[in-house]
C-alpha cells in the first residue's frame, strides 16, 4: 500500500492527518478502502457523506428507491430538487460534489438471496443501512458467509441500536435476535414514524464505527450492542455474546442464503382481507349507501387529516371498543397505508364481523386517487 | 430496593406510557409475573404462550444477556435493572 497522498489530499485531509490514530498512514488506508452501504436512506445518508468526506477510497452504494417528499425530514443526502429522482443518482451528485475523489459504484436493486452474495464480495466492510427486517437479516447472513464486518444501525421512533456485527470472532444479527418478528407485530418507520435526527446520530456512530474498523485503532462496538433513547438522551451498551447455536455464525447451518418469509409489517395475505379500492368506496359514498368507516390510526394522525363522517377508533383501543361497532352496517377500516387496518379487519373476523373491508392504500391512497385535499404524510 | 425494568418507547404504551417500572422479586421469572399481574398485554409482548422468550426480543439483566444468565431462572437483587430490547428495523 502508498502512503503518499497529493498535496491536495493533504490539504483536504488536514484535520483528521494531525491525529495520531489516522496520519498519513492511516488515510492511506482508508483511501485503498472498499465500504458497501446497503441503503441510501435515514441512515444511509449520514453515512455516505461522512465516509465520502472521510476519503473512504470506494464506496458501493445498493438502493432502488426514488426520493420522496416525506424523506427529506431525515435523509439529508438529498434535497427539494432531487423529489422524483432515483436516490442513487441524489446520492451521486452529492458525494462527486463533497469529495470527487471517491470512487462511486452504485447498484439500483433491492439486495436479494439470489444477488446479495455478489454484490457484498471484495468489499472491506458493509455497512447495514436498511429499513426492513429481511433485507437485515440478509445481510447478516452474506456478510457471515464472506467473512465481511456488518455495521449495524437500526432506529425506530427515538430510539436506536448500532453495533459491528459479523467479525472473525465476535457475534452477528442472530446472535442477537435469532429470527425476525412475525409480520405485523413491528411498525416501520413509515407506520410508526420516526424523529427526523435520530438516523443521523446512529448513522454517524455506523460511520465513526467503519473508519475504526478501516483504521484498526480504537475499541470497536463488537461485543456490545448500543442503545440510544433520544428522549431521555441516554447512551448505553449491553453485551451481545457470540451464541454457539447460531445458526449463521456459530453451527453454520446456514450456507446458503434465503429470504426470510418477512415483509416489514406487512398485512396478513390479501385473499383473507377483503379490500375495497378508493374509487369503490368513493362511489359507493356517492350513492349513499350505509358504510360505517373507522379509522385506526392514532389520535394525533387522526389530526393530521381524516376522512368525513369516520370514527377513530387506535388499533390498540380496538379490542375494547369493538363491541361498540355495529353488526348490522358494512364496516371500511382504514389507515395511513392499508396495514393496521389489515389488522384490524383479521382482528374484528376474529370477533365475528363479516361485512367488513379494508381501505386499500389507506388515506394516503385515498388523497391520491380520490381527494387531493386530504394531506398526505 | 426493587428491581428496574426499563422499556423502549413503543413498549411503554402497554404500560400506562411509563418507561421505567420497578418490581418485586428473586428471579426474573418472579420479576416478570408481577409486571405481567399489572400489565397483562406488555407481559405477552416479553414471552411467548409458552412462557419462552420470544427470538426477536432481548433482555438484559444489568448489561448481560439473560440467555446466558439462566434465563428467566436467572436470580435478581436490589437494585438491577431489567432491559427489554425489542428487534426494530426502521432505517
Amino acid at each position: 500500500m502508498s502512503a503518499v497522498l497529493t498535496p491536495q489530499e493533504t490539504l483536504r485531509y488536514s484535520r483528521q492527518l494531525m491525529l495520531p490514530e489516522v496520519g498519513s498512514a492511516g488515510q492511506s488506508r482508508l483511501k485503498h478502502s472498499r465500504v458497501l452501504l446497503v441503503g441510501i436512506g435515514g441512515l444511509g445518508s449520514p453515512l455516505a457523506l461522512y465516509l465520502a468526506a472521510a476519503g473512504v477510497g470506494q464506496l458501493g452504494l445498493v438502493d432502488c428507491d426514488a426520493v420522496e417528499l416525506s424523506n427529506l425530514q431525515r435523509q439529508i443526502l438529498h434535497g427539494t430538487r432531487d423529489v422524483g429522482r432515483s436516490k442513487l443518482a441524489s446520492a451521486r451528485d452529492r458525494l462527486a460534489d463533497l469529495n470527487p475523489q471517491v470512487r462511486l459504484e452504485t447498484h439500483e436493486t433491492r439486495l436479494s438471496a439470489a444477488n446479495a452474495l455478489q454484490l457484498l464480495a471484495g468489499y472491506d466492510v458493509v455497512v447495514d443501512g436498511t429499513d426492513n427486517f429481511a433485507t437485515r437479516y440478509l445481510v447478516n447472513d452474506a456478510c457471515v458467509l464472506l467473512g465481511i464486518p456488518n455495521v449495524y444501525g437500526s432506529i425506530f421512533q427515538f430510539e436506536g441500536q448500532a453495533s459491528v456485527l459479523a467479525t472473525s470472532d465476535g457475534p452477528c444479527y442472530r446472535c442477537l435476535f435469532r429470527s425476525p418478528p412475525p409480520p405485523g407485530l413491528v411498525p416501520s418507520c413509515a407506520e410508526g414514524g420516526v424523529l427526523g435526527v435520530l438516523p443521523g446520530l446512529i448513522g454517524t456512530i455506523q460511520a465513526t464505527e467503519t473508519l475504526k474498523l478501516l483504521l484498526g485503532t480504537g475499541e470497536s462496538l463488537v461485543g456490545r450492542l448500543l442503545l440510544v433513547n433520544a428522549l431521555s438522551m441516554e447512551f448505553r451498551t449491553v453485551k451481545v455474546r457470540k451464541d454457539p447455536a447460531c445458526p449463521a455464525c456459530g453451527t453454520h447451518e446456514i450456507t446458503t442464503l434465503r429470504a426470510e418469509e418477512f415483509v416489514c409489517a406487512a398485512p396478513a395475505p390479501a385473499s383473507r382481507i377483503p379490500e375495497i379500492t378508493p374509487r369503490q368506496l368513493a362511489d359507493r359514498l356517492a350513492r349513499r349507501e350505509d358504510l360505517l368507516l373507522v379509522d385506526v390510526r392514532e389520535t394525533h394522525e387522526w389530526e393530521l387529516c381524516h376522512l368525513d363522517g369516520a370514527t377513530l377508533i387506535p388499533l390498540g383501543e380496538l379490542p375494547e371498543r369493538a363491541a361498540t361497532l355495529p353488526r348490522d352496517r358494512e364496516l371500511v377500516i382504514y389507515c395511513k397505508g392499508g396495514m393496521r387496518a389489515a389488522q384490524a379487519v383479521a382482528y374484528l373476523q376474529g370477533e365475528g364481523f363479516t361485512r367488513i373491508r379494508n381501505l386499500s392504500g389507506g388515506i394516503n391512497r385515498w388523497s391520491e386517487e380520490v381527494d387531493p385535499t386530504i394531506p398526505r404524510y | 430496593m426493587p428491581v428496574t425494568l426499563q422499556l423502549p418507547n413503543v413498549l411503554s404504551r402497554l404500560a400506562d406510557g411509563k418507561r421505567t417500572l420497578s418490581a418485586e422479586g428473586d428471579t426474573l421469572s418472579a420479576v416478570l409475573r408481577d409486571i405481567c399481574g399489572r400489565f397483562p398485554e406488555l407481559g405477552r409482548r416479553l414471552r411467548d404462550a409458552h412462557g419462552e422468550l420470544y427470538p426477536f426480543v432481548s433482555i438484559y439483566l444489568n448489561d448481560e444477556d439473560i440467555r446466558f444468565r439462566g434465563g428467566f431462572d436467572a436470580a435478581v437483587k436490589d437494585g438491577d435493572v431489567v432491559t427489554v430490547v425489542p428487534a426494530v428495523a426502521g432505517g
